[in-house]
């Protein structure tokens, strides 16, 4: 092979395997949700991992992330530790908070994970904010603070583009639009006739759409994007159009208690990220079996010693309930 | 040589050291940069520092307020400034929820070293949403701490311990202070957070007061030392975390308490120190507690209504008589000034 054609082995198998990573371990959380170690809630983003990966590809390990309630993916996508994440998620004290923030508190500091908070819409002005820092102490870091649909409904999400465009802050807004919030449809949330990139484009970002169940058409424009607020200046908009398989929160699936259709969801699946992937590299004869067969039993004895470590860890002491509140 | 400046000028002094010390502290809010300076404590900063580090902000408090959390978590020290406590209210999510938690929330691994300032209205028919003293609500979220400086001397030492402290801090500056004067020291010094000052020692009553009220209790002690009686004035000067040392030594001398606070009587302040006494040792007090604030209602427009809706020295003096078995002077009420101005230069519009 020549050196192009490497590269481009390489980078395509790397999107595969952190779309296989992502899955696993989010499967493994769900598969072992029922036993009740986990004593918190979970938001799973099987089905959507192709927006975490395509978007952090393109992410140097110094540029930050942030994300919401549904952070796993994107948390593990930028670097994150597996194990500080499935020890926080079981309540110890190794976890990535030390126990005090479960699921929806995820942090990695070294990894550039700035943290993720469960208020929808909340980490838009922080993660604005730490763009603004940026700017300020003349770094060509670049921002990406990931968020629902359910977040552009939020007079933060307005206020927050509203501030990243006038002072072109280095960020990407990336949206993934999963088409829910919780149970409700779109159709009960947003008007019909007015599409979600034109809310940036609205406060003068410069806004796109992609399919978010293709992980090369995400890092393509993820790229660009990146590219363009660390060279130019931003804010930039994404919007990628992707579904969540799973319950809200949860490890189950729910399309029979009647929210959204079988069918709809049916859909969806045979778009999945993974299996897209993995047709594209077969067409492009980049496939090979036994590596992916090792690459399966390589992530799967991974999150099995992360699970093992994860509940064999100490729950925090006592006395760290009461504190650290303050930083001295 | 000793100085005399306003309250306003310690404000703008303090907020001047603080920028010229430290290049990571910025200042934004409403107005910080308009012809007024935020009643003139802000003026010339942004002339002496640039657009870069003090700048007027578009009227979104919520993700301003959420701007400088994330500017402090990557170790710059923003000062946010809000022309009336009121207007942060569309903040409280950030403030509450994010900068107040952050630390904890992710295990002690990054400050947020931020503070938020923020006026008190009163008077001159602001009313409801102009006038508000909700120390109680920030005071009420653990990881806030909770600062309302009273002299021009504390306005200037906390402010610059605020900017200077790795926390959350909530800075609330009565707006009839602003005009007072009193002596300030040159250059940087600050004012320890969560230390009472004994404002004025006396034997027989213990008054506990906050920001504006510090200046209506030394006002009735004056009174009641011509009656004979003698008062402890303790200047809370930080709400949160609470002094209680320094309260808890002066109820033991004296047995008496009264507390005297700019915001509504219930779940407030006084209830918090009240509390506090009654845990550790109800028997100190020889004689009920006086709780001088608001009434549970709005603050009103007019000022016939108004006139009655914040307590005055004459309130507390009479309540410390009555408390003693006196009758207190009728003339206490007589008032030169109107009520609803803190200083006779005073000429509105806000
Ligand atoms: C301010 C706020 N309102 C409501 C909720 C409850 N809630 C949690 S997740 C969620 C759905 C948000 O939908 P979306 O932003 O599209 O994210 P998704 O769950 O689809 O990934 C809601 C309403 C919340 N956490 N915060
Ligand atoms: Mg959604």
């Amino acid at each position: 092979m020549n050196r192009d054609a490497n590269t481009e082995k390489n980078v395509a198998t790397a999107l595969y395997r952190q779309l296989l990573y992502l899955r696993r371990v989010e499967e493994a959380i769900a598969d072992r949700y029922a036993g009740q170690k986990m004593r918190c809630p979970v938001h799973l983003s099987i089905g959507q991992e192709a927006v975490a990966v395509g978007v952090c590809s393109r992410l140097r390990k110094d540029d930050h992330v942030m994300s919401g309630h549904r952070s796993h993916a994107h948390y593990l996508a930028k670097g994150g530790s597996l194990q500080a994440m499935l020890s926080e998620i079981h309540g110890k004290a190794d976890g990535c908070c030390g126990g005090k923030g479960g699921s929806m508190h995820l942090v990695d500091i070294g990894a550039g994970f700035l943290g993720a908070v469960p208020i929808v819409a909340s980490t838009l002005p922080i993660a604005t904010g730490a763009a603004l820092a940026s700017q300020m102490k003349g770094e060509d870091r670049v921002t990406v603070v990931f968020f629902g649909e359910g977040a552009t409904e939020e007079g933060v999400f307005h206020e927050s583009l509203h501030f990243a465009s006038l002072k072109k802050l280095p960020i990407v807004f990336v949206c993934e639009n999963n088409l829910y919030s919780v149970y409700s449809p779109m159709y009960v949330r947003q008007p019909s006739n007015r599409d979600i990139a034109g809310l940036g484009a609205a406060h003068g970002v410069e806004s796109f759409s992609a399919d978010g169940n293709d992980v090369c058409a995400v890092s393509e424009l993820a790229g660009a994007a990146v590219e363009k607020a660390r060279v130019s200046g931003g804010p930039l908009f994404l919007e990628f159009k992707t579904y969540r398989w799973r319950e809200h929160c949860g490890p189950n699936y729910d399309n029979d208690i009647g929210y959204r259709p079988e069918e709809e969801f049916l859909a969806w699946k045979e778009r999945c990220p993974l299996k897209k992937m993995e047709t594209r590299l077969r067409e492009s004869g980049l496939w090979d079996g036994a590596w992916a067969e090792l690459l399966e039993n390589e992530l799967s004895a991974e999150i099995e010693k992360a699970f093992a470590h994860a509940e064999a860890a100490p729950v925090p002491a006592p006395d760290k309930l009461f504190g650290p509140l303050f930083a001295e | 040589m000793e100085r005399t400046i306003t309250y306003a000028e310690a404000m703008r002094e303090a907020a001047d050291i603080c920028l010229g010390r430290d290049a990571s502290v910025f200042l934004m809010g409403l107005g910080v940069s308009d012809p007024k300076g935020i009643f003139g404590t802000t003026l010339g900063l942004q002339q002496k520092y640039g657009e870069q580090r003090v700048f007027d902000i578009p009227c979104s408090e919520n993700a301003i307020t959420g701007v400088a959390v994330g500017a402090a978590l990557r170790g710059m020290r923003p000062v946010l400034t809000h022309q009336r406590l009121d207007f942060a209210l569309l903040s409280m999510e950030q403030i509450v929820n994010q900068a107040a938690k952050w630390f904890y929330m992710f295990g002690g691994q990054t400050p947020v070293p931020l503070m938020i300032r923020m006026v008190l209205g009163r008077g001159w028919g602001q009313g409801a949403q102009h006038s508000q003293s909700l120390q109680a609500w920030f005071a009420h979220v653990p990881g806030l701490k909770v600062v309302m400086p009273a002299t021009p001397l504390d306005a200037k030492g906390l402010f610059i311990a605020g900017v200077e402290d790795d926390n959350p801090v909530i800075y609330l500056d009565h707006r009839w202070l602003h005009s007072v004067s009193g002596i300030v020291p040159d250059g940087h010094y600050s004012v320890p957070i969560g230390k009472a000052r004994v404002a004025r020692e006396g034997d027989d009553f213990t008054v506990v007061a906050v920001s504006y009220a510090v200046l209506e209790a030394l006002r009735a002690s004056e009174w009641l030392a011509a009656e004979g009686v003698s008062c402890e004035v303790i200047d809370l000067r930080t709400v949160s975390p609470l002094d209680m040392g320094t309260v808890l030594s002066s109820v033991k001398k004296t047995g008496r308490l009264a507390v005297m606070d700019t915001g509504c009587k219930s779940f407030g302040i006084g209830a918090e120190i009240v509390a506090r006494i009654a845990e550790i040792n109800p028997a100190l007090l020889r004689a009920p507690v006086l709780r001088l604030a608001s009434p549970d209602v709005p603050a009103p427009a007019s000022p016939a209504l108004a006139a009655e809706y914040y307590p005055r020295a004459a309130h507390l003096a009479s309540s410390i008589m009555q408390c003693l078995g006196r009758s207190p002077d009728p003339e206490w009420f007589k008032s030169e000034l109107p009520l609803d101005i803190p200083d006779p230069k005073f000429k509105g519009p806000f």
